[in-house]
C-alpha cells in the first residue's frame, strides 16, 4: 500500500519529501494551511504528531510545539477529527507520529481502528520497540496500517535486520546520535550508515533528524527514497508565517 | 536485551532505537557486576570507608513513651556522606561507570540530594558530571545547587514542561542520547527502563540487608511493620528488599500535597487519581489524564513530587505485598517537629512522610509491637525549605538582614 505508492512515486522522482507537523499547533486552522500548501508544493507524504506531555526524542523546537498545543487545548479526540478532516481533502499518505503512551491509553486497537476510518496510513512511534509492541502490530496487521520502524546509527546489522522485519511502509533511518532539530554533518559517515541501512531491507529508506535545505536533500538524492524535514518547516512558520511554507518546499526540489 | 525487566507487567524499556545498543551495554555490565562476588565486595568497602555503612538503628525511646504503643526504631539513611540514600545508589553506579570505561556522568535531581550525591561521586572518581534540574527545583534547592556548582558539577536548570523532576529526567535523556558513548545516566530512582528499576533497587537494598541484621541482633526481633516514603520509590524498595520474605508489614508513604481530594498532590499508589501508562521509558501508575497527558504534581517535598513509581512498587501494590498510604503537606511538619523536639533528629521533609505515617499507627499498636521508620535523609540541609515550611519569623528576619548586607 504505501509502500507501493512510494515506489510508484519514485519512478518519477529522484527522492521524495516527507514533512511533519505539531497537531495544533499554532493551532488547528494553521495546521489545515500549512498542510494545504505543503501538499500544492509538492510534498509526498506527511506526519501529523499527537501532542504528548513528555517527547522524550524531540528537541526544543518539537518539544516547544507539543507543550504549546496541549496548552491550547489540544486533545486526542481534536487530532483524530482534524486528521479525518485532512484525509478527505488532501490526497497524498498521512502517518501519526505520536509516543505510545497516547495510544496506550486510548486502546492500542481502538485506535488503530480509529486510524483505518480516518484512512491515515501507518504510524511512528518512537518509544516503541518492536519487543514492547505485539499488541500495537497486531492491531497495525488486523487494520491493514503500516507500522514504521527506526533504523539509528547506534543500531547493529542484525538488529536492522530484525527490525526490518516488522516494518511496513518504509523504514525511518534517524540521520545521527541526539534529539530532532540539531544540525547534522551530510558526509561520508552517512553514506556508509545508509548502505548498511540499504542491505538490511528492501523496503524505501528515509532519512530524517537535521536535514534543513535543498543542499542536505541534493546530498540525499540517490542514497535515500525520501528525506524528512520536521524541525525546519515549524522553525520557518514560528518565523515568517504560514506563507512561507509554500516556497521553502518548492525551494528543496 | 532478553529480559525486559517486567514485574508482573509493569516495568519494560520502552526506548527510542538510539539507546538500545546503550541499555544492552549497561544491563550486560550490570548482570556482569551482579554476578561477580568481588563487586559487592568492593561496593560494601567503599560505603564502608567513604560513606558511614552501615548505618546505624535508633531506638526512638522520647517518641515511644509520646505515643505509648510500639517500640519505635529509625533506620539512619540519614547519615550517609551527603546526608541521603541517594550515596548508595550513586557510589553503585559509579563503580559500574569506570568497569564501563565511560569518562561522563549526567543525572537529575528533584530535591537535589541525588544530585549532590551524583557530583561528589564525580568528583571522588574524576568525571565530567552535569546535573539536570527542573527551575522550580533550582529555586526552592539554591544550597543544592551551590554544593553542585562547587563540587564541579554544571548545574542546567530545566525550563521545560512543569519544570520539576520528571523535566529533568526528559532532559538527562535528550542529553543521552546524543552522547552515550562517553556517558552514563545516572537515573537517581528505581524508575525508568530495565534494567535501573532493578539495578537501583539492587544498589539500595543495602539498606535492608543491614536493618534486617541489627533489628535480630541488636534489637531481638523482626519490625510488625517498616514505614518508607515513596517518590520513585529508591530508598523504600531499599529497605523493603530486605523483608519481603519475612512476617512484616511493609508501608510506602506518597506525598498527600494539600489532601487526596485537592488534586494537588503526587500520590500514584494510594489514590484514585492514577492510572497505568507508559512513560520516561517505562510502564507503571502515572499522574495522567484520560489522553495520557501527565499532570501536574505537588508535595511540600521536592523529592516526593514525581509522576510516575518504581514498577517495582506497583507490582508490590498488586500482589498486596506493601500497603500504600500518603501524608499530608501539614501532617509532615507536624510529624518532623515532633521528630526533632523529641529525639534531636532532623529527617528530610521527604522522610517526614514515612514518620507522619508511623505516628498515626504506632499508638494503635501495642508496646509488644516493633515497628521501623527508614530515615532516608537528613533535613538540616534543607534549611530554606524548611524554615519556609515553619514559616519561622526568625529566619526571615536573618534573610532580609542578609539581602541588605549584599545590597549594601
Amino acid at each position: 500500500m504505501l509502500e507501493s505508492y512510494l515506489k510508484n512515486r519514485l519512478i518519477e522522482k529522484k527522492i521524495l519529501l516527507m514533512t511533519h507537523i505539531v497537531l495544533g499547533y499554532p493551532s488547528f486552522e494553521k495546521c489545515f494551511k500549512i498542510i494545504e500548501t505543503m501538499v500544492n508544493a509538492g510534498v509526498d507524504l506527511m506526519e501529523l504528531q499527537i501532542p504528548f506531555s513528555e517527547p522524550v526524542a524531540d528537541g526544543p523546537v518539537i518539544l516547544h510545539a507539543n507543550q504549546k498545543s496541549l496548552a491550547e487545548g489540544s486533545t486526542v479526540e481534536k487530532c483524530l477529527d482534524f486528521a479525518q478532516n485532512v484525509t478527505q481533502s488532501f490526497d497524498i499518505p498521512f502517518l501519526f507520529m505520536s509516543y505510545y503512551n497516547i495510544l496506550f491509553k486510548y486502546g492500542v486497537d481502538r485506535f488503530a481502528v480509529a486510524m483505518a476510518e480516518r484512512n491515515m496510513k501507518g504510524a511512528i512511534v518512537p518509544d516503541l520497540p518492536p519487543e514492547e509492541g505485539r499488541d500495537y502490530l497486531n492491531a497495525m496487521e488486523k487494520y491493514n496500517l503500516d507500522p514504521i520502524f527506526i533504523f539509528s546509527p547506534t543500531t547493529p546489522d542484525e538488529r536492522m535486520n530484525y527490525l526490518a522485519s516488522f516494518g511496513r511502509g518504509f523504514i525511518y533511518c534517524v540521520a545521527r546520535k541526539g534529539v530532532t532539530g540539531l544540525d547534522t554533518n551530510f558526509s561520508g559517515q552517512l553514506n556508509k550508515y545508509l548502505e548498511r541501512c540499504r542491505m538490511a531491507t528492501h523496503l524505501p529508506l528515509a532519512l530524517g533528524f537535521g536535514v534543513k535545505d535543498k543542499k542536505d536533500i541534493d546530498f540525499l538524492k540517490g542514497k535515500t527514497d525520501i528525506a524528512v524535514i520536521g524541525t525546519q518547516t515549524i522553525r520557518l512558520v514560528e518565523k515568517d508565517g504560514v506563507g512561507a511554507v509554500g516556497e521553502f518546499i518548492r525551494s528543496l526540489g | 536485551m532478553i529480559n525486559r525487566g517486567y514485574y508482573d507487567g509493569f516495568g519494560g524499556a520502552y526506548l527510542p532505537e538510539i539507546l538500545v545498543a546503550t541499555f544492552d551495554d549497561l544491563e550486560d555490565k550490570f548482570i556482569k557486576a551482579k554476578n561477580d562476588p568481588s563487586f559487592w565486595k568492593e561496593y560494601t568497602d567503599i560505603m564502608s570507608t567513604y560513606s558511614c555503612r552501615p548505618t546505624p538503628v535508633t531506638f526512638a525511646e522520647n517518641l515511644t513513651n509520646h505515643f505509648n504503643g510500639a517500640r519505635i526504631y529509625i533506620k539512619r539513611e540519614d547519615l550517609n556522606h551527603t546526608g541521603a540514600h541517594k550515596a548508595n545508589n550513586v557510589m553503585g553506579q559509579g563503580l559500574l561507570v569506570k568497569r564501563m570505561g565511560k569518562t561522563r556522568v549526567i543525572a537529575e535531581t528533584g530535591a537535589g540530594q541525588h544530585g549532590v550525591a551524583t557530583a561528589t561521586m564525580a568528583a571522588k572518581f574524576g568525571f565530567k558530571c552535569t546535573i539536570y534540574m527542573g527551575e522550580v527545583d533550582v529555586q526552592r534547592q539554591r544550597p543544592n545547587v551551590f554544593w553542585m556548582d562547587r563540587l564541579g558539577a554544571e548545574v542546567i536548570p530545566v525550563r521545560e514542561g512543569t519544570r520539576i523532576l520528571k523535566d529533568a529526567i526528559n532532559e538527562a535523556f535528550r542529553d543521552w542520547v546524543s552522547n552515550m558513548d562517553t556517558t552514563h545516566y545516572v537515573l537517581g530512582t528505581a524508575c525508568g527502563p530495565h534494567p535501573f528499576p532493578e539495578m537501583v533497587s539492587y544498589f539500595q537494598s543495602i539498606i535492608g540487608k543491614e536493618a534486617r541484621k541489627q533489628m535480630l541482633e541488636t534489637v531481638g526481633g523482626l519490625p510488625s511493620r517498616i514505614y518508607a516514603c515513596v517518590g520513585g520509590g529508591s530508598n523504600a524498595l531499599g529497605i523493603f528488599k530486605g523483608f519481603l520474605d519475612d512476617p512484616v508489614e511493609l508501608v510506602g508513604v506518597e506525598a498527600g500535597g494539600r489532601g487526596l481530594d485537592s488534586g494537588l498532590h503526587a500520590s500514584r499508589l494510594s489514590s484514585k487519581d492514577a492510572s497505568i501508562g507508559v512513560a520516561q521509558g517505562y510502564k507503571t501508575y502515572f499522574l495522567q489524564d484520560s489522553d495520557g497527558q501527565m499532570k501536574k504534581t505537588h508535595s511540600v517535598a521536592a523529592g516526593l513530587d514525581y509522576v510516575g513509581v518504581s514498577p517495582i512498587l506497583a507490582y508490590l501494590k498488586e500482589s498486596g505485598r506493601v500497603r500504600f498510604e500518603s501524608a499530608t503537606d501539614r501532617e509532615v511538619i507536624d510529624a518532623m517537629s515532633l521528630t526533632i523536639k523529641k529525639e534531636g533528629l532532623v529527617p528530610a521533609l521527604e522522610s517526614a512522610h514515612a514518620f507522619a505515617q508511623a505516628f498515626k499507627e504506632a499508638p494503635k499498636l501495642s508496646k509488644k509491637d516493633i515497628i521501623l521508620i527508614n530515615q532516608s535523609g537528613r533535613g538540616d540541609k534543607d534549611i530554606f525549605t524548611i524554615a519556609d515550611a515553619f514559616d519561622d519569623p526568625g529566619w526571615k528576619e536573618f534573610i532580609k538582614k542578609k539581602a541588605e548586607e549584599y545590597n549594601a
